[in-house]
């Protein structure tokens, strides 16, 4: 029988660098003071099965590899191993090995064969390593004996192991012929004769193996079920070899008998060797995890759920249109059907989060791979680094998502490579050696800010300036004048760099530029702050979602307009002092002691709006990038979500106008870009 | 240079299309009659209230939701300075299908689709400075009616819906 294994592949590297991710993650979250062993398992845990789809699709190369590795994890896990820092950072190489590896074998990509050698003889020197220091600490039978004098093996298949075409007879004639092979069989979980199925496996065997055997030999016998069996493989002690040898002379067998009823009651755990209940544990937990995670999540391709997502925005319309039409039925007539209608209401509702949960993810995902880059980086720059990350759980979008590393991985690099200082320089400025690093992520009304913060030596404003009037940004009388907040915005013009030299970090005089535009084409916003010797503040806006939007409705001339409610913050009816003239033409209004600057819709898009004086209208206060503008329109209309609807994809890009969206009455209404409105009333103001 | 590559491709298709004997959808503005090429044709449709485009210009009435798209609509009867442009129950928007995008044009009424073969079509007269031609592929004689046959493509090119064009090779064309 032939399967066809080239399906399977796919998901098996798609699994293996998961695995290799969580690993990473492990590897990183261990502290050596303190191992947690559950730690420990999970970094094994992914080894093995990494090990395990390798070998059984035939990339023997990863499967080698991976094998050594998992030995000394294994030593680790039985806690036979005093895990050191060193040990972790040949772990984390390992990863990048083993991500190469795998790589290659999907891709046919090279590797780094050097890497692989030299971390390989790295494991092997560690595993050599390791007997002096786990006989110091636990002083076991069955530490490593410096003469190899043989193997105890305990093979217990899982009753399925038939199924999967296995056969016990031939990894047991197998091992014979590589020495001298003693087999007891344990048929201690033979259930009776009315209760067995005749195609589980109930047997297992304790085979005692002589002679100086290499252990790879051993597990290439049982590479095929390893994941269908308890399999443990523990050196013989010398003496014990010397011992039983003349009593052993040929091959035995025998069985191990025991009472049925005991059988029953404990199961598999009694027949396991005292010596290794956490191993068998540890073993059910990660069988028990796997089987978790299988059972929770499919793999779903993204336009399948986009198509869904679609459908759902189109759902959502026409079920507002009915619910329009529904309105003028008389109540008692049509109850109904009002009732029906306001059910679908709901439910509509509730399908749409449901979908639109599907997309999301939390920024762990993002966040995740930050301790690694961290860690390299501080250690190539000298520097000491601490990464505090929160907020991994808020969830967002997974384009968003996808978008958001880039800039995210560039904001970082940059606060460790310019931000930080060397650890002298700032115990010499009375801060803490370790700098610090916070990332987080959180809510805010419609968006989601993530705050990329250190405690460095902040922003240079006489070095920016100096960089900017030499690449003719801005003249000498306006870097005296200008305030902080706009120097920072300095930065993000295209080709800035004040790096004095060009690091392969950062400094390549390409960052912020492509960071700020990155971020604007998710719909999100920028912000930066900073404070000489203490340190600078990334804050990015982003919409939680780039196809739904929280819009409030306004109307002018008898027609709508959509304000994306995250950029409104009150709005109001004016009195008529409040607004003033500047210079004859701009008019400001005064909210709060703060003049803030009117623009009136009709003015701004030429409508024919009957309200020309703002007492008359209503004032709806908007900010964006911490500038504020009061809109002046007819009325307010309500607040609704609103599916974006692209107007470029027919039209063209309109100043001011960010998309269009389909009301309830099937009309379409125009979304306004607010950022570009406050932008361009600043800067028609500055003119 | 590229616009003129654009825009004699452009002229270069619609004329071996019509040279092959097309199939036109004759419409009217006012008193004139003209012609579209009935595979650019998507659908027509009543005419239906607009959103308005801030600053667009006079011609683009603006944008409808067609079945969940937004669809920018031109009125072509101003965009031809016709005397009288009224909006009544005659009224009807042709849903045209251009390359990649789908675009809306008002019009007075529909008559029918015709056929017309290559000895029918004579070439746009020049007119001076007068009048634009540049959106005329040809002029047909159908019985007694004339026709006249709209390059469509060519008139989005040349103005404000042009997003496909460069700005710049946009100005060299005007």
């Amino acid at each position: 029988m032939s399967i066809d294994l080239e399906r399977f592949h796919k998901s098996f590297f798609e699994e293996s660098f998961e695995g290799l991710d969580s690993m990473e993650t492990a590897l990183l979250a261990l502290d050596i003071t303190a191992v947690d062993s559950e730690t420990i398992n999970t970094i094994f845990r992914a080894a093995h099965s990494i090990k395990g789809g390798a070998a059984t699709f035939g990339f023997s190369s990863v499967a080698e590899y991976t094998h050594g590795v998992e030995t000394l994890l294994d030593q680790m896990r039985a806690g036979k191993r005093v895990i050191t820092q060193g040990d972790v950072d040949l772990l984390l190489r390992v990863v990048d090995v083993l991500r190469g590896l795998l790589g290659s074998a999907r891709d046919g990509a090279p590797f780094d064969a050097a890497a692989v050698t030299s971390t390989q003889a790295e494991i092997r020197l560690a595993l050599s390593g390791e007997s002096a220091a786990a006989v110091a600490v636990v002083k076991t039978a069955d530490a490593p004996a410096p003469v190899n004098a043989g193997w105890q093996i305990r093979f217990a298949p899982k009753p399925d192991l038939f199924r999967s075409g296995n056969d016990p007879l031939r990894i047991i004639r197998g091992l014979e012929r590589l020495g001298e092979l003693a087999v007891v069989a344990d048929i201690t979980a033979v259930p009776s004769f009315i209760e067995a199925d005749a195609e589980s496996c109930y047997l297992a065997w304790d085979l005692t193996l002589r002679g100086d055997i290499a252990r790879a030999d051993i597990d290439e016998q049982f590479s095929w079920v390893e994941d269908e069996a308890l399999i443990e493989i523990t050196p013989l002690a010398a003496e014990a070899s010397a011992d039983a040898a003349p009593i052993a002379a040929k091959p035995t067998l025998s069985l191990v008998r025991s009472n049925p009823a005991d059988a029953v009651a404990t199961p598999a755990a009694a027949a396991v060797p005292a010596a290794a209940p956490a191993a068998g544990a540890a073993g059910a937990a990660a069988g028990a995890s796997r089987a978790s995670s299988e059972g929770s999540s499919i793999r779903v391709g993204t336009e399948k759920i986009d198509a869904l997502i679609n459908l759902v925005g189109e759902l959502v319309i026409t079920q507002a249109m009915l619910t329009q039409q529904a309105s003028a039925l008389d109540p008692v007539q049509f109850e109904k059907l009002l009732h029906g209608l306001s059910q679908l209401d709901r439910n509509t509702r509730m399908l749409q989060e449901a979908v639109m949960a599907t997309r999301m993810l939390p920024m762990e995902a993002v966040f995740s791979r930050f301790p690694r880059v961290v860690r390299d980086l501080a250690a190539k720059l000298n520097k000491q680094v601490r990464l505090v990350t929160v907020g991994e759980q808020t969830e967002l979008d997974k384009s968003v998502i996808e978008k958001i590393t880039d800039p995210l991985n560039h904001l970082v690099r940059n606060s460790l490579d310019h931000g930080l200082e060397l650890p002298d320089a700032r115990i010499a400025a009375g801060k803490d050696a370790t700098g610090t690093i916070r990332l987080s992520a959180s809510h805010a009304g419609g968006h989601i800010v993530i705050e990329v913060a250190d405690d460095g030596r902040g922003l240079d404003r006489a070095r920016i300036v100096a960089k900017a009037q030499a690449n003719g940004l801005i003249t000498a009388a306006q870097a005296e004048t200008m305030p902080d907040n706009d120097v920072w915005q300095l930065i993000f013009s295209p080709g800035f760099s004040t790096a004095e030299k060009v690091t392969d970090v950062s400094g390549r005089g390409v960052g912020m530029d492509v960071v700020k535009k990155n971020i604007q084409a998710l719909g999100g916003q920028v912000e930066l702050s900073s404070e000489a010797g203490r340190g600078s503040r990334t804050l990015i806006r982003l919409p939680l979602t780039l196809a739904i939007l929280d819009g409030m409705t306004v109307a002018v001339a008898g027609e709508t307009f959509v304000l994306p409610l995250n950029a409104v913050v009150e709005s109001m009816q004016p009195s008529p002092d409040q607004v003033r003239t500047v210079a004859g033409e701009g008019q400001v209004v005064r909210v709060r002691n703060e003049y803030v600057p009117m623009v009136a819709l009709w003015r701004l898009f030429r409508l024919d709006s009957q309200v020309r004086d703002a007492h008359n209208g209503i004032l709806v206060l908007l900010e964006s990038e911490g500038r504020k503008v009061a809109l002046l329109v007819d009325e307010l209309v309500g607040q609704q979500q609103v599916v974006i609807k692209n107007l470029e994809a027919n039209y063209k890009r309109v100043p001011c106008i960010s998309g269009a969206t389909i009301m309830g009455d099937g009309h379409v209404a125009l979304i306004l870009d607010v950022g570009e409105l406050v932008r361009s009333t600043v800067q028609a103001a500055a003119a | 240079m590229n616009a003129e590559s654009v825009s004699s491709s452009a002229t270069s298709h619609s004329t071996s299309v019509l040279v092959a004997g097309c199939e036109l959808l004759s419409f009217s503005l006012g008193a004139e009659y003209y012609g579209v090429d009935i595979l650019k044709v998507q659908e027509i449709r009543g005419y239906d209230t607009v959103t308005r485009i801030p600053d667009a210009p006079e011609w683009l009435k603006g944008v409808i939701n067609l079945r969940g798209a937004i669809v920018p609509v031109i009125d072509l009867r101003i965009k031809f300075n016709l005397s009288s442009v009224a909006y009544n129950e005659f009224t009807v928007m042709i849903i045209l299908n251009l390359a990649s995008r789908v675009v809306g044009i008002v019009v007075d009424a529909v008559s029918d689709v015709t056929r017309l073969t290559p000895e029918q079509i004579k070439p746009a007269p020049e007119f001076g400075a007068g009048i634009d031609t540049r959106y005329i592929s040809g002029l047909g004689t159908l019985d007694d009616r004339m026709l006249i046959l709209v390059d469509i493509e060519r008139l989005l090119h040349t103005d404000e819906l042009a997003a496909i064009v460069p700005a710049m090779d946009r100005t060299t064309l005007n």
